[in-house]
């Protein structure tokens, strides 16, 4: 599904002395299929925006379009329900929403108030937990015995059973350890492929929007500050310094580089390997000299 | 001489008598102005640790020594005097009302007379770049603001031992930058060991030994140059390895002649130019 | 998200109503409460009225906000008028109406309550306007003091009251984020039948109370950490302090309930 923002303004407790403009006059697109990042500080009108995708929040200003779903200030979809079984939204720390007696009840929720049948809901519990990375032999116990890195699992499997055509995911590796995120991240990078969804990311890694992503956006103060393919977005520093914002480490490192030797290895999301190899040209070549 | 300050003697522990063993037969000396990390994966027994040293656990096997007095049911009172703690989640140690409050929490608890509450409020606030938030409730703050607070609260009641458990960890970038500035500045100026807890490699560049758990055990106690030169085991226990030193390693198997186990950009910079220089 | 409106209703200001020690607002509020009702004739009334709209004026609390703090009750006000209306049977027949009687009696009847219930909500909501949550918790654990002597836990309740204040913040912006997360999941906690709203609640509820065990068990666990150990031997940030403005507006409120009695005996 091809997600349209525009012009979109969102004001919290409009009216009141609180009124807040949590996004302004925003615009973009998402093309269906694609694996965007969006980042931007604490503040910066990211999760008012993912809050759109699924109907939790309607524009007071402007238009959302997600497939054949719109939103505006007047025109609401009649069906919210179906809206959000095709967007599915895993949250900060997912593990807090977890409620059922067991893990297979709690990953049935989501699907069972979609309507999905009871003998649909087991084939896909069967092939989900293998795909977040969880035993079988949990499916019976409650969600609240578990590990926290397991509960975070299950919590996604709860939104993935649903088979949504968008994966919207707020920092979906917040407090796991390393190998733990990048398992994660792994698994959602799959799923992305093989089933052809259309993944938002929001996130504070750049390492990771660089690896995941095919287009990122930078928010600040609730406007678009930058939008392209990660190589674009991220070779200019000064820019993204401006609001605070790091390079990747690789990016950081070539520009060190260049500041120390004067020549430049453009940034072109080479592994470590090739920029190992293309400092060693440079080093070689003044050998040569 | 440097002194003592906490000694860890062939401890374990286990939740209840039939749990599996989080901790098993650790031993560690840790010295006064010292910077300890300890670092693991999540289970890896690391935050058991720390809360071994403030008497909010107690082992069942062995001896925990801090600043020469056994940790048991009598001596803890005396010990969280001597060892403070800040924890992962930064909404569930505020007991404050406001900024202020919650600096005073740990002096009200042992006594101290108001003049000197106030006196400390200010220092510890300024020592963590917080003092223009004095009367702030905790809702109008950011995770790393407070931390900062944390962090004050503990230096409020002069410690000897300051022990970060993943303070971090619940951060976005730029809290977590404030807390490493913040702690990296604190470790300069005060007579305080200081232990932080992570698992994150990055954090541990600064620290002068690194402690890292793996289920349970201490699987290695060294520098952190040491332990960054161990790529391959440290994937294995499930730790991220900084990019520095992969790209080190890529650079000698292209051939590139580096001499040294790189902790940051600069060092590895350094490196090349003297190469570079030399040919 | 919406914290503006949690942190009770305290409109931060300088007022000297704003600047009176806590303890001071709440005894006057606590006696008013009973000469509220000792009040029999016009010139008692005025004098309550006066005094009260008086506080009202200097705290400079905006009108919007002693209005809206108002509306839930005036619906009570205005029933006690009429309920008066009809059931007082004394006086002079004012009007006759269809099978109704109206009584004078009942009208100033119905008008002398109407004005006690005003004057009681306008004063008590002055003080939870004018004064922060935690001066109010301040003021209690001071006054209750004595109470200490037979074992109350005044020091506990009062910790109690500060942290719960604390967290209701924290609670309302987990309840906004887990009620939106299972939105997401498909739950309708607006629209349905009754039934099936109050179903929706569970997977909200249980949730936020597994959350709040976990934060007060690390709240419990930071608090220890950090040396707490009850009230014993626990020294005061916080101080309370009688100043003359203080003294100033007690002997005020001495001469109110003077006049007061001097109306009665002589009204």
């Amino acid at each position: 599904m091809d997600i349209t923002f525009e012009n979109v303004t969102y004001i919290y407790q409009q009216n009141t002395p609180f009124a807040h403009k949590a996004i302004n006059d925003l615009s973009f697109q998402i093309k269906s299929g694609s694996f965007v990042a969006i980042i931007g500080h604490t503040g910066s009108g990211k999760s008012t925006l993912i809050q759109h995708l699924n109907g939790l929040a309607i524009p007071t200003e402007g238009k959302v379009s997600i497939g054949g779903y719109h939103l505006t200030k007047e025109e609401k979809p009649k069906d919210m329900k179906e809206l959000r079984s095709k967007v599915g939204v895993v949250f900060q720390y997912p593990e807090h929403q977890l409620f059922e007696e067991t893990v297979a009840k709690d990953i049935a929720f989501g699907p069972q108030n979609f309507g999905v049948s009871e003998a649909e809901i087991k084939t896909r519990i069967k092939e989900i937990t293998p795909a977040v990375g969880l035993d079988e032999t949990l499916l019976e116990r409650s969600p609240f015995d578990l590990s926290g890195g397991q509960m975070r699992r299950v919590a996604i499997a709860g939104v993935l059973a649903v088979k949504p055509d968008v994966l919207v995911l707020d920092e979906p590796t917040a407090g796991l350890d390393p190998r733990g995120q990048k398992e994660i991240m792994d698994m959602f990078y799959k799923l992305h492929q093989e089933q052809e969804l259309t993944t938002i990311l929001v996130t504070h890694s750049m390492e990771d929007a660089l690896k995941y992503a095919d287009h990122v956006l930078i928010l600040n103060k609730g406007t678009k500050y930058m939008e392209g393919s990660p190589e674009e977005v991220f070779s200019q520093k000064e820019a993204l310094q401006r609001v605070q914002l790091d390079v990747p480490e690789m990016v950081q490192f070539l520009n060190e580089f260049q500041e120390k030797f004067g020549t430049a290895i453009t940034f072109k999301k080479q592994s470590i390997k090739e920029l190992a190899e293309a400092i060693q040209q440079q080093i070689k070549g003044a050998e040569s000299t | 001489m440097r002194k003592k300050i906490i000694e860890f003697r062939n401890v374990s522990f286990r939740y209840g008598d039939e749990g599996p063993w989080v901790l098993k037969n650790c031993s560690f000396e840790i010295y006064d102005n010292e910077w300890v990390a300890i670092i693991g994966h999540n289970g890896s027994g690391k935050s058991t640790i720390a809360k071994l040293l403030n008497g909010l656990l107690f082992p069942q096997e062995g001896e925990i020594i801090i600043n020469g007095e056994v940790v048991n049911e009598e001596s803890i009172w005396n010990i969280r005097k001597d060892v403070g703690m800040v924890f992962q989640n930064p909404d569930n140690q505020f007991v404050g009302a406001t900024v202020q409050d919650d600096v005073a929490f740990g002096m009200e608890n042992r006594g101290v007379p108001r003049e000197e509450m106030q006196k400390r409020i200010v220092e510890t606030l300024a020592a963590v770049g917080m003092q223009d938030y004095r009367l702030t409730e905790p809702h109008r703050l950011s995770g790393g603001q407070k931390q900062r607070v944390a962090i004050a609260s503990v230096l409020a009641i002069a410690p000897k031992v300051l022990i970060l458990d993943e303070a971090t960890a619940m951060l976005d970038p730029s809290g977590r930058q404030e807390i490493m500035q913040t702690v990296a500045s604190i470790q300069g100026r005060e007579e305080l060991s200081l232990i932080t807890i992570t698992h994150d490699l990055q954090e541990v560049a600064q620290a002068d030994r690194v402690i890292v758990m793996n289920s349970g055990e201490i699987w290695k106690e060294q520098v952190p140059r040491e332990i960054f030169s161990q790529k391959e085991s440290l994937r294995e226990i499930g730790l991220d390895v900084p990019f520095v030193a992969i790209l080190a390693d890529e650079l000698k198997r292209a051939g590139v002649a580096i001499s040294i186990e790189p902790l940051n950009h600069e060092e590895l910079l350094e490196d090349l130019w003297t190469l570079h220089s030399r040919t | 998200m919406n914290n503006s409106l949690i942190i009770g209703q305290y409109v931060p200001g300088d007022s000297i109503v704003h600047k009176l020690d806590p303890r001071t607002k709440i005894t006057i509020i606590f006696f008013f409460v009973f000469i509220v009702f000792f009040a029999n004739n016009v010139a008692g009334y005025g004098l309550l009225t006066v005094f009260a709209l008086t506080c009202m004026f200097t705290s400079k609390v905006p009108i919007r906000f002693i209005i809206k703090g108002l509306t839930p009750v005036w619906f009570l006000i205005v029933f006690t008028f009429i309920l008066h209306l009809f059931v007082t049977k004394e006086g002079t027949v004012i009007l006759d109406f269809w099978v109704f009687e109206f009584y004078s009696g009942g009208v100033i009847q119905g008008f002398a309550i109407s004005i006690r219930f005003f004057l009681l909500i306008l004063v008590t909501s002055l003080l939870t306007l004018t004064t922060t949550p935690i001066e109010i918790t301040d003021a209690i654990e001071d006054m209750l003091h004595p109470l200490k002597r037979f074992k109350f836990p005044v020091h506990e309740l009062a910790l109690m009251m500060s942290i719960s204040l604390r967290f209701i913040p924290t609670l309302m912006q987990e309840t906004d984020k887990i009620s939106k997360a299972q939105a997401s999941r498909g739950v309708d906690f607006r629209t349905g039948p009754i039934k099936e709203r109050i179903k929706a609640i569970v997977p909200l509820l249980v949730p936020l109370f597994v959350s709040a065990f976990k934060r007060a068990e690390e709240l419990a666990m930071a608090m220890e950490a950090r040396g707490y150990q009850g009230g014993e031997g626990r020294s005061k940030l916080r101080e309370l302090k009688i100043e003359k403005r203080d003294v100033f507006v007690l002997i005020l409120f001495i001469l109110v309930v003077a006049g007061l009695v001097l109306a009665r005996i002589y009204g």
